[in-house]
C-alpha cells in the first residue's frame, strides 16, 4: 500500500456557541489512499461537512493533524496553506460560482489565483469545458445555467489547477435524480481516468454505492465504521451502517415483529444468485422460510443482492438452516431482536 | 430680477452644486470604501476577524453618522477654517461633506458586501485565494450591482447635504435658494432651485439604476 494522500490524525473540532461547547468532531483518524474514492456518509449534523472542511483547513481543527501529500497542513502559514490548497479542489452543494462571471471566467478564476497567464488559462478552461461537456455554454452566466450545468462548471473549475484531490461536499444534494446520476458518472470518470482522489461527502447511500470504493460512516462527530464499500455493505458492523445501507429493513422488522424470531440478512454476489439456494434449502430441510425483503443493488460496479428471510420458528431447525447457508458459503448476518434503538 | 441674471445665478449654483457633490462623493468613496471593506473582513464572521478593530471603527462610524449634518457642519467649522483658510464657500462645504459622507459610504459598502454569498467566498478560499484577491475579485465584483445602487444613494444624499450647507453660506443651489428665496422673499428663485434639485436627483437615480442593471450578469 502506498503512502496515504490525506491523513487525519486524532482530529477534533470544538465550536464555542452560546449554548456551550459543541464537539463537532471527536478523534477522527482516517487515511485516504491516492486514487481512492473515499465516501464519508452520515446524517445531517453528524459532522461530515466540518470533517471535509478540516481537510483543506477551511475549518481549523481544534486538535490533531492533517497531513496532505506528505506535508502537515496544520501549522502552515497562510501563504503556504494557500499554495497547498491549489492542489486540493472542492465542489459544493450550492455550486458557489461567481455570479458575475460567465462559465469560462469562473473556470479561469483558480488559474488567475495561481498566476497562470490569461491566454493559457483560457485555453485550459476551454479544454475543461470539453471534459464536462459544456463547450457551447462557455459564455453563459450561472443564472442562465441549470443546476446540473452549474455543477459541471464548478467541476471544471475545480479541475483547472490539476488537483490531486477533489473534495465533494454534498455535490449532488441540490440536483434531481437524473442529473445526480450524470454528475456522479462524471465524478467517477474523473476518479478513474484522471486518477484524482475523491472525497465524497453525502447523506445518501446511493451516492456511495455509485462512486466510492471506500467508505467511512460518521455519527455524532465520530467515525463508527470504515472500510471497503463492498465489505461494509456485505457485513456492516455498526448500527449506523445498517441504518444507512438498509433503511427499508427497519420497516420490515417492525411489521413482522410478532412472527419473527430468527431473521437473517443474506448478501450475495450475482454469480451465486444463479443458484436457487433458498428453494434448495426449503426442499432439502423441508422447513418453510419466509422472505421478508429482497433487493438488487449495484455497489461500486458490482451487482449485489440482499434478502431478509425469516427462518423456522423451531430453534433447532433454524440452526440447521443457518448451517445450510454457511455450507453454501452465503454471507449472512443475524438480525437481533434486542438492543434496538428506536 | 432680469432673466439673464437669474439664469446666470442658477447656472453658477448648479455648477457649484455638481462640483461639491461629485468631489465629495469621490473622496468619500476613497475613504469609505476601504473602511467598509475592512469592516466586512474584520467582522466576527468575516474572513479575517479582528474584534477590537471592528468594534472601534464601527463605533466611530456610528457616532459621526448620528450627528445631524447641520450640527456637524457648525462643529467642524473652526477646523475647516484652520485647514483650508475659510469657513464658507464650496471648498469648506466639500471638506465637511467628506467627513459626513465617508462613514455613510462605509456602512453602505459594508451592507453591499455582506450580501455576497458566503459560499462563494468559501469557494475562493478553497482555491487558495489571498485576502486581497477575495476582496478585489470576489467581494467587490460580486457586489458590483449593489455597490452601484449604493453609490447612487450616496450621491443623492450628498447632494441633499450640499444644499443644506447653503444655510451657512456653503455655495451652490442651496445657498441660492436661501439667500434669494428666504432672505429676500424671492420665492420664484427658491422654487426654481428646488425644481432643479429634484431633476438632478431624478437623473442621478436613473443613471444609478441603469448602470447597476447593465453591469449585473445575474439577469
Amino acid at each position: 500500500m502506498s503512502e496515504p494522500i490525506i491523513t487525519l490524525k486524532d482530529v477534533s473540532k470544538k465550536f464555542e456557541t452560546r449554548g456551550g461547547t459543541v464537539h463537532a468532531l471527536k478523534d477522527i483518524n482516517l487515511d485516504i489512499q491516492p486514487g481512492d474514492a473515499q465516501g464519508i456518509i452520515g446524517l445531517s449534523g453528524a459532522g461530515k461537512s466540518t470533517l471535509v472542511r478540516c481537510i483543506n483547513l477551511l475549518e481549523e481543527p481544534t486538535e490533531g493533524k492533517v497531513i496532505f501529500d506528505g506535508k502537515s497542513l496544520t501549522g502552515l502559514s497562510r501563504k503556504e496553506l494557500n499554495i497547498e490548497r491549489r492542489k486540493m479542489a472542492m465542489i459544493f452543494q450550492q455550486f458557489n460560482l461567481l455570479m458575475q462571471r460567465d462559465a469560462i471566467g469562473n473556470i479561469c478564476f483558480p488559474l488567475e489565483i495561481a498566476g497562470v497567464p490569461k491566454a493559457e488559462a483560457r485555453k485550459k478552461a476551454m479544454e475543461l469545458l470539453k471534459i464536462v461537456d459544456l463547450e457551447d455554454r462557455a459564455h453563459s452566466y450561472p443564472s442562465q445555467l441549470s443546476g446540473g450545468q452549474k455543477q459541471r462548471v464548478a467541476i471544471a473549475r475545480a479541475l483547472a489547477t490539476d488537483p490531486k484531490v477533489l473534495l465533494c461536499d454534498e455535490a449532488t444534494s441540490a440536483l434531481d435524480p437524473k442529473t445526480t446520476r450524470a454528475i456522479l458518472e462524471l465524478l467517477k470518470k474523473i476518479n478513474k481516468e484522471l486518477g484524482i482522489t475523491l472525497v465524497v461527502i453525502t447523506h445518501e447511500m446511493d451516492v456511495i454505492k455509485q462512486v466510492c470504493n471506500k467508505v467511512a460512516i460518521i455519527e455524532k462527530g465520530e467515525i463508527v465504521e470504515k472500510g471497503n464499500v463492498q465489505d461494509v455493505f456485505t457485513k456492516p458492523k455498526s448500527q449506523a451502517a445498517r441504518k444507512l445501507f438498509f433503511p427499508d429493513e427497519r420497516e420490515k422488522k417492525t411489521e413482522h415483529r410478532a412472527t419473527t424470531k430468527h431473521r437473517v440478512r443474506l448478501v450475495y454476489d450475482t454469480q451465486n444468485a444463479y443458484e436457487p439456494i433458498i428453494s434448495n434449502m426449503i426442499l432439502e430441510l423441508k422447513a418453510p422460510i419466509n422472505i421478508l425483503y429482497a433487493n438488487m443493488d449495484v455497489v461500486n460496479d458490482i451487482q449485489k443482492g440482499q434478502m431478509v428471510i425469516c427462518l423456522a420458528d423451531d430453534a433447532q431447525m433454524a440452526e440447521r438452516q443457518k448451517q445450510y447457508l454457511r455450507d453454501q458459503k452465503v454471507e449472512f448476518i443475524e438480525i437481533e431482536e434486542e438492543g434496538e434503538d428506536e | 430680477m432680469e432673466t439673464s441674471v437669474l439664469i446666470g445665478l442658477l447656472w453658477t449654483g448648479l455648477l457649484e452644486t455638481l462640483y461639491m457633490t461629485i468631489v465629495s462623493t469621490l473622496v468619500a468613496y476613497i475613504i469609505g470604501l476601504p473602511i467598509g471593506v475592512s469592516l466586512v473582513l474584520t467582522d466576527p464572521n468575516g474572513i479575517r476577524p479582528v474584534s477590537w478593530y471592528n468594534k472601534i471603527v464601527g463605533f466611530v462610524v456610528n457616532v459621526i453618522r448620528s450627528v445631524p449634518f447641520l450640527i456637524l457642519m457648525i462643529a467642524l467649522m473652526p477646523y475647516v477654517r484652520m485647514v483650508i483658510g475659510t469657513g464658507i464657500g464650496t471648498q469648506a462645504t466639500v471638506a465637511v461633506l467628506i467627513v459626513a459622507a465617508a462613514p455613510f459610504v462605509a456602512r453602505l459598502v459594508e451592507q453591499s458586501l455582506k450580501e455576497v454569498d458566503p459560499g462563494v467566498i468559501e469557494a475562493a478560499q478553497s482555491m487558495g485565494a489571498s485576502t486581497l484577491t477575495i476582496v478585489t475579485k470576489v467581494l467587490l465584483t460580486e457586489a458590483r450591482p449593489s455597490l452601484l445602487n449604493g453609490a447612487a444613494v450616496s450621491t443623492i444624499t450628498i447632494l441633499g447635504y450640499s444644499a443644506m450647507a447653503g444655510v451657512v453660506g456653503g455655495g451652490g443651489l442651496g445657498d441660492l435658494a436661501i439667500k434669494y428665496g428666504m432672505y429676500r422673499y424671492e420665492t420664484t428663485i427658491m422654487w426654481i432651485t428646488v425644481v432643479v434639485l429634484v431633476i438632478l436627483v431624478q437623473i442621478l437615480q436613473e443613471i444609478g439604476i441603469k448602470v447597476a442593471h447593465k453591469l449585473d450578469n445575474r439577469i
